[in-house]
């Protein structure tokens, strides 16, 4: 993916393999030599995390549904049968319900960073869209998995979130029935759920593999966000970076295991250990966690096309980043008013989730509605406004410079020279 | 013709050659064959045969107390049937239209004052409002706050529309046919 491989395997069968499939040297180019900025953090290894965890929820997802029932008369039972009956099944279910939080943790962390670093900034915006339609089709794919146990949660989630399409003008109702395949959320609505949940991971790891590919086109970003200049900016990704990612997805997934076997159902729903019934809602209907900021924004606006529309924007927003921030320096380090804004900006996403889990009554109806209101002000106003009033500070010459400080680089006279000469195609 | 096969059957001339035939024939069958295939795969979708023919429901409404709200269920959904008191219907037809978000007199909505036929779904994202709740002692959604009033009416919250009435018939004094 970086450009022809030079790999040439001394291994005379791999040779003769190589020169009719070169997907060995496909690897190795791209996961074994392939350069990576020296300075990349931790922040960095959570794309590796993804990884993981994406085929972590693929496995145990394809054992889970050797068990599963998805018709909806037993799908409520087949669940509690593999939480009692099948070896182990009280281990893998519970996995792959943490490991949709994890995911999604791995992810908020993953794109949170790519907008501190300015990530999504070109050459990179190809790069940052497929990020987009990923969690597009991650938080798709989650939805419709928490529908499959058939709880109360599992009916009444699907029935609110199936009832945003019937904000549609004119034909909003017939797309509503049609997505149902009835008049109401029903077994029909369970079997192709069951269906698409299982399809769209391997979606996800097509739409992966471009991501990876876009990746590395232009290389990674980095803390610094300046482009490498020379090899010496650089460090192969093995033995460099995998032992980085490694450790840093140990440390994921004994947090992850702590979820698993200790608190497996403190991220979930006790209401969705009841049966699904059509004819009683819960008194209190909440979404998993990670939905809960764009849930909340749902509510917020008065009107029931008005919170639909606030919802997608919400996200589809994010995709025009790459425009709507008008500034050249990528990393938030050198932004000193950008990075104010932004650590308030995902203040008001976390302070929107909050609200998103209460009750909408009282003082969380004006909250909602004000940190909604500045999730757009910041993305639509502030984010393009800075871009031209703010005044960034002095950006290193090099990677290598702002590893090693500017006298590993050369001279202080030279230094200047560089980075006079450097500054203005740093952004290129 | 030699001249047609040398140039790999385009005319020089600039005319119709049998090439451009066959690149419009296929694309027209191609076109086609999408469409056919395409439509029985989204339409398969669609409420199927057994959910179309589970399409009404009958009710026996002598038990139902002055003042009690039954559900039943018609479709996978819930329905309100509701026996009003005077009261009730007297604040249902009074109320004024200019304070209706979806203005509609009560007499449009009922086919007999005292029996008050709607479907239970709320008209902003589908839960089943609580009954008796609210100011108006109507209904109130315990999902988004939409409240209702004793004629299935919407007058707060985020709802856009009253509650649906189905088409529904006496078949006689105390049994309705919903569907």
């Amino acid at each position: 993916m970086s450009g022809a491989s030079t790999y040439v395997p001394k291994n005379p069968v791999l040779r003769w393999f190589e020169s009719r499939l070169p997907i060995v040297g496909l690897v190795h180019s791209s996961f074994v030599v392939f350069p990576n900025p020296r300075n990349l953090n931790y922040f960095w290894t959570f794309g590796g995390i993804l990884a993981f965890m994406l085929v972590c929820q693929i496995v145990t997802g394809v054992v889970l549904a050797m068990h599963y029932t998805p018709e909806a008369t037993l799908a409520f039972a087949s669940v509690e049968h593999i939480m009692r009956d099948v070896n182990y099944g009280w281990m893998l279910r519970y996995i792959h319900a943490n490991g949709a939080s994890m995911f999604f943790i791995a992810v908020y962390i993953h794109i949170a960073r790519g907008m501190y670093y300015g990530s999504y900034k070109a050459p990179r915006e190809v790069l940052w869209i497929l990020g987009l339609i990923i969690f597009l089709l991650m938080m798709a794919t989650a939805f419709m998995g928490y529908v499959l146990p058939w709880g109360q949660m599992s009916f009444w989630g699907a029935k609110v979130i199936t009832s945003l399409f019937s904000a549609i003008p004119v034909v909003g109702d017939s797309i509503t029935i049609w997505l149902w395949g009835g008049y109401s959320v029903g077994n029909a609505t369970l079997n192709r759920f069951f269906s698409l949940h299982y399809l769209m991971p391997f979606m996800i790891a097509g739409v992966v593999g471009l991501h990876i590919w876009a990746l590395h086109v232009p290389g990674s970003n980095n803390p610094v966000g300046v482009e490498v200049k020379s090899k010496k900016d650089t460090l192969p990704f093995h033995p460099y970076f995998t032992v980085k990612d490694g450790l840093a997805l140990s440390c994921f997934m004994v947090f992850f295991a702590y979820f698993v076997f200790f608190i497996p159902n403190y991220l979930g729903h006790s209401d969705n250990y009841i049966e699904a019934n059509p004819l009683v809602t819960p008194a209190h209907i909440v979404p998993e966690w990670y939905f809960l900021p764009y849930y909340a924004m749902l509510r917020a606006v008065p009107s029931k096309l008005g919170g639909v529309c606030a919802l997608f924007g919400s996200i589809l927003l994010l995709a025009f980043m790459p425009w709507l921030d008008t500034s050249r320096i990528r990393s938030s380090n050198f932004r000193p008013v950008y990075r104010v804004f932004l650590f308030i900006f995902f203040a008001d996403v976390i302070c929107l989730g909050y609200v998103g889990s209460q009750e909408p009554i009282g003082l969380f109806i004006p909250a909602s509605e004000i940190l909604t209101a500045w999730y757009f002000i910041h993305l639509l106003i502030i984010t393009p406004a800075l871009g031209f009033f703010e005044t960034p500070r002095q950006l290193p010459a090099s990677i290598t410079e702002a590893v090693l400080g500017p006298r590993a680089v050369g001279g202080s006279g030279a230094f200047a020279a560089a980075r006079t000469a450097a500054s203005p195609s740093v952004d290129g | 013709m030699s001249t047609a096969t040398a140039n790999h059957g385009q005319d020089p001339a600039g005319g119709v050659t049998r090439r451009d035939m066959l690149f419009i024939a296929t694309g027209a069958v191609g076109a086609v064959g999408i469409g056919t295939v395409a439509w029985p795969l989204l339409s398969q979708m669609s409420p199927d045969a057994s959910t179309l023919a589970l399409s009404s429901t009958e009710i026996d409404i002598s038990k139902i107390e002055v003042g009690q709200i039954v559900t039943v269920k018609w479709r996978g959904n819930p329905v309100f049937v509701r026996h009003r008191t005077p009261k009730e219907i007297k604040e249902a037809e009074d109320t004024p239209l200019a304070d209706l978000k979806d203005p509609q007199t009560d007499a449009q909505r009922v086919q007999k004052p005292e029996w008050l036929v709607v479907i239970g779904i709320c008209t902003h994202l589908g839960c089943v409002p609580l009954g008796h709740d609210g100011p108006y002692d109507g209904w109130r959604c315990p999902c988004h706050g939409s409240v209702y009033d004793v004629s299935g009416r919407i007058r707060s919250g985020p709802a856009p529309l009253n509650l649906a009435v189905p088409t529904y018939s006496f078949l006689t004094d105390t049994k309705v046919k919903i569907g």
